[in-house]
Formats: structure tokens, sequence, C-alpha cells
């Protein structure tokens, strides 16, 4: 550090850390390679770039997926509205931190048996409702069995099936009691529908009144259009620096853009990627770029010929150029995919697998071996799926001809896609929301006999170790078996990922946050209001 | 004036059987979209089992023509029903944002309606001019551009570039009417300018017809100043074209917003009728085309009846 560069390039990093621009893993990973030892920037992290969060002000958030009719049932919470206005109102057992690992919300500490089919979670004593009542055991029963059930509606019912028995265990700990071993239950309770609501006598929850234990509590609002929330003084965890939170339902990404613009909102939650560049001109404004687990996909049925050759679907795997539909379709806003669901944000991704290359000459030997020289197959795609997705394949259907593929590209209608195309269809392409963990993920769509098994991909080897490390508690064996069914996916699966797809969203330049942010929902999981500051 | 009473009730019968035609049209409609509110509200993540319990929850096992009787006979005394996703009263949800719409409208048409007929006078006055061509020109692209184009571009010069007027139209009820009115500028300008050509070039083309009849010319023989020929003489016997092009614009103002609605973010009617069918929630759905055709309904009757007041050999039939 006697090289006066060096200290001038950390003091520019300590710069841009504090405007936002340098999350701690880059600041971390410059600093080390400018030659300050890994304690010394860790210390600089905290102690130079990181300032300290001041509390006030009103929050204005601009949110760009709210319909009318949405409701505060948690149990169809299916817009950007709901999910969001639930991490500021609502508590969950545990919740995902801005590093990506798991911590506590409402539960305070959760363990588990040796076969992982018993979990007691501990509540914090100190929660309360915003109106006032202690949050107990009861409450928390009382809103998991709204998930559970012939009656319910909830769709978040398949993730709570293999629960059998919820008791109390006092005021404050709930058992729950699992027919089959499951390590990621703790996991599993931060998804999105699994809100803790006041109980009411007869055991069912009282939603209507979207009274919760969150950060924040409702002023005054309208379902689709606006929420004008204060701060919880009651709350039990750290943060809320806003006074109040105004979210507003911006559906039109222009209006959203404009708003940011002109300063008629401090942050939103989306931004158009087409115009992202003009964006990042202005210096008023600062866009957030964060890598997520949300995929997009190319199921193959390995049912159907010529699918049902390992040979053809490395072939088509490897005429694809991801960098060139990352640069042209995502505008560079996305993590290139290795043919495996899961992203490097997630929890047990495995780093040592190579990354598939694009290497149409390889494509073309192995269908050579296949017998299976000028390949023709059509790949289903649709404009809802998201931006760009007709267009993705279009150019994938270039990319493979230099393979001596031909992809007919097939546009289907946009409604009812997911019902008529999806899984009937032997090639398409599909998106993907962000689950918790790889065996959430493996078991919805990978798993042989899993109603959603995309590519109806079946693998012994698979599907035994999906079943082991779901109730394997010692991480480093869970990780290994989740290694290898990454490489199964990858050199013997029938989709191909040509990119998990990052979340972009933009905020003023007097909003500040800690540098890293959780890659669970846009915003930092969807708790900026809880996590973020103005600067004064 | 009897007779202008018979006219208004015969309407206004005829009116009722239209309403009724166009809530089985509508009821049809929906029913015809794919997929239906279940599989709407759970969304992808839906399994059949929580879309049948979805289903059964809210009656839509049972035929079509059944839930269409009930509904009807809830609306025929003015029960509109609930929405079917979020339980609340249909007439709860769409009251205050009806509110708004007329609101917006009623903004909207106090300055379009007074500055096109005025424009419109002045323009038959200078007939053939600059400035009638170039007002004809300035109304004929306004009209001819999209409203969400028009939207953008005053957002551009007047929100983004200048600062004067927010982007969006962001409404709390402890506003004042005066920042309200500040707030809502921009969708009410964007309104105007589609509205106004259409007003303006059907007063200028109805004055202008009449400047050829014998007794204009016989004014004009006595030396009655232009203004004065066309204001007084001329103007009295265009009203009815006039009136009725208004009120054409006006059921315009009302039920064609949705576009100026979602640039502005505006809480209006339009809005809340998208994300009703959406989510193919009937009730709702119903309610606002009913609002929409009821509007259009009256808003002709009333232009009817204006012309008739307006023309005193209609008002004094022999």
């Amino acid at each position: 550090m006697s090289n006066i560069h060096d200290k001038e390039l950390i003091r520019r990093m300590a710069e841009e850390a504090k405007r936002g621009r340098l999350s701690r893993r880059e600041f971390m990973h410059y600093a080390v390679a400018a030659g300050l030892t890994a304690s010394a920037a860790t210390g600089m992290w905290s102690g130079v770039a990181r300032a300290e969060p001041k509390r006030g002000g009103v929050f204005r958030w601009g949110i760009h997926d709210g319909n009318t009719s949405d409701t505060h049932d948690p149990g169809t919470y299916v817009t950007r509205q709901m999910i969001y206005l639930a991490h500021q109102i609502r508590s969950y057992l545990t919740m995902i931190n801005p590093d990506n690992s798991l911590g506590p919300d409402l539960a305070t500490e959760w363990s588990a048996n040796p076969d992982a089919t018993v979990w007691t979670f501990k509540l914090n004593e100190r929660a309360v409702f915003h109106s006032g009542r202690k949050v107990t055991s009861a409450d928390v029963i009382a809103s998991l069995n709204h998930h559970r059930g012939d009656d319910s509606t909830s769709a978040a019912k398949a993730l709570l099936t293999d629960v059998v028995d919820l008791q109390a265990d006092g005021d404050h700990a709930v058992v729950i009691t699992m027919a089959r071993g499951n390590a990621d239950l703790p996991w599993l309770m931060t998804d999105y529908h699994l809100a803790i609501c006041p109980a009411m006598d007869n055991g069912k929850i009282d939603w209507k009144s979207a009274d919760g234990c969150g950060p924040y509590k409702i002023e005054q609002g309208e379902i689709g259009l606006r929420w004008y929330l204060s701060r919880h003084d009651g709350w039990h965890g750290e943060g809320a620096y806003f006074d109040n939170v105004e979210m507003l339902i911006l559906n039109d990404p222009n209006a959203r853009q404009t708003a940011l613009v002109t300063g008629d909102v401090d942050c939103v939650s989306l931004v158009e990627l087409k115009t992202l560049a003009l964006l990042k001109r202005s210096r008023d404004i600062e866009i957030d770029n964060v890598a997520s687990g949300g995929a997009i996909t190319m199921p193959m049925h390995c049912n159907v010929a010529p699918f049902d050759n390992v040979d053809v679907r490395n072939a088509l795997k490897l005429c694809i150029d991801r960098q060139e539909i990352i640069d042209k379709i995502a505008f560079g806003a996305a993590t290139m995919g290795n043919d495996f669901h899961l992203a490097p944000v997630q929890p047990y991704w495995p780093e040592d697998i190579p990354q598939r290359a694009y290497d149409p000459d390889q494509a073309k030997s192995l269908l050579k071996k296949a017998g299976m020289e000028g390949l023709s197959v059509s790949i289903s795609t649709a404009d809802s799926l998201f931006s760009g997705a007709v267009d993705m394949c279009v150019l994938y259907a270039e990319q493979a001809k230099k393979a001596g593929i031909n992809i007919n590209v097939v546009r289907e209608p946009n409604d009812g896609y997911y019902s008529d195309v999806w899984l009937k269809k032997p090639f398409c392409a599909v998106s993907w929301g962000s689950r918790p963990t790889p065996d959430v993920m493996f078991t919805l769509a990978y798993k042989s006999d899993a109603a959603w098994n995309e590519s109806y991909w079946q693998n012994e080897r698979f599907n035994e170790l999906l079943l082991q490390a779901k109730a394997e508690l010692d991480q480093e064996r869970r990780a290994d078996m989740y290694r290898e069914m990454c490489l199964l996916m990858r050199d013997d699966g029938g989709t191909i990922i040509p990119f998990f797809n990052n979340f972009v969203y933009g905020r003023r330049s007097n909003v500040k946050h800690s540098g890293s942010l959780a890659a669970s929902w846009e915003c930092d999981g969807a708790r900026a209001p809880s996590r973020w500051w103005f600067e004064s | 004036m009897k007779d202008v009473l018979i006219i208004v009730l015969k309407r206004l019968g005829l009116g009722l059987i239209t309403l009724f035609v166009i809530s089985i049209l509508i009821f049809g409609a929906v029913e015809l979209l794919p997929g239906d509110i279940a599989e709407a509200v759970l969304g992808q993540g839906a399994t059949e089992e929580n879309v049948a319990a979805m289903r059964k929850q809210l009656g839509l096992d049972r035929p079509a023509p059944v839930r269409y009787l009930d509904w009807l006979s809830g609306a025929v005394v003015g029960d509109f029903g609930n929405s079917l996703v979020s339980g609340s009263n249909v007439s709860e949800v769409i009251a205050p944002r009806f509110a708004n719409t007329l609101f917006l409208a009623a903004y909207a048409a106090v300055i379009a309606v007074p500055l096109a007929i005025i424009l419109g006078v002045i323009v038959a006055l200078l007939r053939n001019s600059v400035f009638d061509r170039v007002a004809n020109v300035l109304t004929l692209t306004s009209i001819s551009s999209p409203e969400f184009f028009l939207g953008y571009i005053l957002i551009l010069y007047l929100s983004v570039k200048t600062g004067y007027f927010p982007a969006i139209a962001k409404l709390s009820s402890d506003m004042s009417l005066l920042e309200v009115l500040h707030r809502t500028f921009l969708p009410a300008l964007t309104m105007v300018l589609v509205v106004m050509a259409h007003m303006m070039r059907m007063t200028r083309a109805a004055i202008i017809n009449l400047l050829a009849s014998p007794y204009i010319e016989m004014a004009r023989l006595k030396g009655t100043p232009a203004w004065k020929v066309i204001v007084k003489h001329a103007l009295p016997n265009a009203w009815a074209p006039i009136i009725n092009v208004v009120a054409l614009n006006l059921a315009y103002l009302i039920t064609g917003v949705v576009l100026v609605e979602v640039v502005f973010v505006y809480p209006g009617i339009g809005q809340l009728l998208v994300d009703a069918v959406t989510k193919r929630d009937f009730p709702v759905v119903q309610a606002c085309c009913l609002v929409f055709a009821a509007t259009f309904i009256l808003l002709n009757l009333a232009a009817d009846v204006g012309s008739i007041l307006t023309n005193p050999r209609l008002r004094h039939p022999k």
C-alpha cells in the first residue's frame, strides 16, 4: 500500500461503494487484487465504504405488476403488488438475507431431529401484530394450515403436502412433523405464500383485515393503485429506516421510467432493458443489476423422437451461443446457464462444473454419431413468456444452422400457453421463477414422476440422489449430491438453459443500501423498505 | 313539451332493452375467453386440485345459463353482486373509480367543448385563411395520433424537460382541488387534444353549410357584421349537429380513456375493466360495460332532446 496509485484506487472504490455502485463482493475482489489483505478489506468495507443508515423519510416505490382484483389472501398471492406488500406488512418464519443466506425472521432459531422429519421453530417473543396482540404459536399454526386440507385453494398447497402434523410447544414454539425428511424446510418457510397472519378463534386466519407483524402497517390504500404504510414500532426486526412507505402500482413501463426520471418515485422495481443504457447516463439514478435464480428453459421431451437420443439433446445444447443471446436478447442483464437448473446465487451451486460453450462442430459430430445429420425440429414459443422470447428462439435457430440443424420457430398464442403448449409440445421455451433451494426446483420439474417434469426426463441415479439429499443434514455430503445431480442434468437431461435472468431495478441516487442485495425478489428480496435508507 | 317527455320515456325503455341485450353479449364474451377465474387467480402455480376447489367455492361448477340468471335476478333489483375475486360489492368497487373517470371527463370537457366551439366559429368566420388551415392541421394531427403517443409527448415536454406538471397522476384523498387539477392536467390535456378536432370541424362545417342560405344573405345585405351573422343567425340553427357531436365526444371521454389512464396511472374505470377482464371477474366486467353502455344511451338521449329544444320547429310541432 505504499504505492500512491493504489491509494487512489482504493479511494475511488470507496467512493463507488458509497454510491452503491460496487457490491461488497466486488469491493473485496478488487481490494484484494490491489494488494490489501482480506481482513483489511473487510474492515475497510464496513468502516469507509458503508455509510451508516439514517432514519426518516417517505420511500416512494413504483411497482410493476399489480391488479385491482388482487386480495390479501396469502394463498392466492400472485402479483408483485401483493408479494411486495406482504413483505412489508407481514412476517415469515425465516427470510433470505441480503447475502442470500437463510436468516431468522419471526423464528429466532430452528432445529430438526436426525432424519429431518420433526422440526422445531422457536418464535421471537417480542413479535406483535399491528393490532398490538402478541404473535403466538396458534397464529403460526393457523397460517400454515391455511395452505393445507382439502378445501384449501392455496397455490402453496403442494409445498406443504408432506406436513402431517403441526403442534404448539408452548406459546412461542411450533413443532412441524413431516411424512418424509426434508432438510430444506426452513428455506421453504420463506415462500411468499407462507405469511403469518393473526389466527381467529375458529383456527382460521383473519387475512381480510390485512393485519400482520411486519415492519410496516397500512395507513391507507387501494388494491391495484397505491398503498401508504407507516413504521410498525413494535417490529421484532432491525431496520425499517423510513418513516413511511408509499407503494404505487405503475404497470406501464414508460410511466415507471418517467416517474423515476422526474423524481415522482424514489425506486422502481423493474426497468425496461431496452432503455437501460440511456437511463444509466443520468447522475440522479442508480441501477441495480442483480443475478437471480429465475431461469429461461427450453425443455425437450426425452420420451419423444428425436429427443429420446442423448446425442441429439447434447447437440442441441451445444449449438446455442449463450453469450450472443445474453447480449442481444437480455441486453447483458443475465447470468449464463449451463443446462442445470441451479443459479450461482442459489445455495449448493457447484462452481467447478465447466461452462458448456458454443461448439457447432462438436454438435455436428454428435449428430453424425446418432445418424441424424441435417436434423430438423420445431420449437414453440410465445411473446408473453418474457421480453424477447420469440426473438431468442429465432436467434437460436440461426446459431444452430452452423451445426446443420434446422430449427423451425413456432409462435404460439399467449393465452393458455401454460395449459396448451407447455408439457404438450415436445420442444418449447419456458420461463421459471426462482425457487429457494435446488430440492424444491428439482422435485418440481425434474423428478421422474413430477407433474411438471417438463422434459419427461427419467434418470434413476438422479431420482435416487434427490431423495437422499432431501433428508441429508450434513452440508458437505449434500453439496456433493447436488453437484452430481447438476452434472447428470447437464450431460443427460433434456433441458437447455440459456440464461438466468437478472433483476434490474432503479433508484434515485439518494437512496442507499448495504451493497449486497438478496436475489429472491426485485429490490433486495422485496425488503428494500426495511433495509434501505435515504442519504441526508 | 309533452311530446319531448314521451320521447324521453320511450327512449329510456328502449335503453333498458339495449342494456339487457348487452349484458347477454358480455356474459357470452366472458364465457368465450379461454381459461376461467380460478385459473387466472391461481396463475401458473395452479394444480387441478385447487382449481377445482376454487371453482366450487365460487359456484363456477354450475352451468353458464344458471349463473347468468342468478346474476340477472340480482341486477334487476339493483344488486350487481360481488366481485368474484375480492368478494367486495361491485357497486362499492366501481363507484370511486367511476367518480374519478367522470371527474377527468368533466375536466377535459370543460376545456374542450367551449374551446372547440369558439375555435369552430372563428375558423368558419376566417374560412380558408391561414388561421383556418393551421387550426385544422393541428387538430387533425392530434386526433390522428394514438392517445398514448400524445400522452408521452406531453410528458416529455411538460414534465420531464420542464417539470411544470407531474408525469403520473398520483391522487390521494387529502389533496386540495387545486392540487388535484394540477396533478391531472396532463391526462386532461391529452383528452382535450383527442376530442377537439371532431367538435371543431363539425361546428365549422355546420356553420359554413348555413352561410349559403337565403336568410344569411338577407342578414348580410342589411349590413350585419360578419361575426354577428354567424353568432346570431347561423349558430342557433347549427346547434343540432354540434350537440350531437359534443355528446358523442363526451361519451368517448368516459368510455375511451383506458390508454390515457394507463399512461398517467390514473385510477379510473377503464383500468378497472382491463384488470377485471384479465381475471375473468364477470360481475365487475358486466357492471363496467353496463355503465359504459348506459353512458352512451343517456348522452345520445340528451343530444336528441337538446336538438329538439334548440329547434323551434321541433319544439312546437303542428
